[in-house]
């Protein structure tokens, strides 16, 4: 009988060895991360807080970051949590099974595609209508917008680099449509 | 492109983002068993439609998920104000109707 455990198998990245580049944009896929996605009342809030180490952000359109975890506000009772791999973000779910909240794992739903460089708001703007300058989406700002027919979560890394976060199933469309993007500009 | 008030996120965000929902303030009978067929067939089925000013749901779709109400001109496509679900219907002034009315006709 096939050995049915699953640790030393591979998961493959949806956009395994994709790059794309010219002279001022450059969108790779991001590392594999660990997500959960958040949904808590107010009254719930202080406790999480203290079981993820981290403020969770109450306004829109921010993040709040520490170390590698990030937690994004994407709607007034709703946050995405990324941390690395190694993290025990994992643990989440189950260090809250006995609050009223609800926290999923969604690491291998979603995947992450980055994009840097001069024309990266650009790029995005192709498919993505949100007002991405520095007075309406500085460093830090988050939001769960769309590009093009696909769902998007923003997250303004840097002055001119994007995490583009999108669901596993849709990034070869956000993909291609980054890189038809960065083709036209 | 239109922009619309969202009052969840707190600002103005592309019409893509949004999802219109229908009419709002439709309360649903807390007797639904009990009601005749064509009172169900009203409240479920039969909309105002109205020409000119109307109360609607809209759902911030690709933003922060939340349903709100709108009062806009069926007309003009405008808006006059968004506001959070479970808040009572707004007045709307007569000078905030008249700031969304279409052109007359004739206008060029
Ligand atoms: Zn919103």
């Amino acid at each position: 009988m096939a050995d049915t455990s699953t640790s030393d198998l591979h998961r493959n990245h949806p956009l395994e060895n994709q790059l794309f580049a010219t002279g001022n944009v450059l969108i790779k896929p991001g590392h594999a991360l660990a997500r959960i996605s958040l949904r808590a009342a107010g009254d719930q809030i202080e406790e999480i807080n203290q079981v993820l180490s981290l403020d969770l952000p109450d306004s829109p359109k921010t993040s709040v970051a520490r170390d590698e975890r990030t937690a994004l506000w994407l709607g007034p009772d709703e946050w995405l949590i990324l941390d690395n791999l190694s993290s025990d973000l994992h643990e989440l779910p189950k260090n809250l099974a006995q609050m009223l909240c609800s926290a999923v794992d969604i690491s291998h739903r979603n995947t992450s595609i980055i994009v840097s460089g001069k024309g990266a708001v650009g790029v995005l703007n192709t498919g993505c209508p949100q007002n991405l300058s520095m007075e309406a989406f500085p460093v830090g700002a988050c939001s769960r917008t769309i590009l093009g027919k696909s769902e998007i979560i923003l997250l303004r890394i840097g002055t001119s680099t994007f995490h583009v976060e999108c669901w596993r199933s849709f990034s070869d469309y956000v993909w291609k449509y980054l890189v038809d993007g960065a083709k036209t500009l | 492109m239109l922009l619309i008030h969202c009052p969840y996120c707190k600002e103005d965000r592309p019409e893509l983002e949004f999802h219109g929902a229908g009419e709002a303030h439709i309360a649903r009978p807390e007797n639904i068993a009990d009601i005749s067929d064509a009172e169900f067939e009203k409240f479920f089925f039969i909309r105002e439609n109205q020409k000119g000013l109307v109360f609607e749901r809209w759902r911030h779709l690709n933003g922060c998920g939340r349903f709100f109400n709108a009062a806009r001109h069926s007309v003009s496509d405008k808006f006059i104000c968004t506001y959070k679900a479970g808040e009572a219907k707004p007045e709307i002034t007569e000078e905030q109707l008249a700031s969304v009315l279409p052109p007359a006709r004739g206008d060029k």
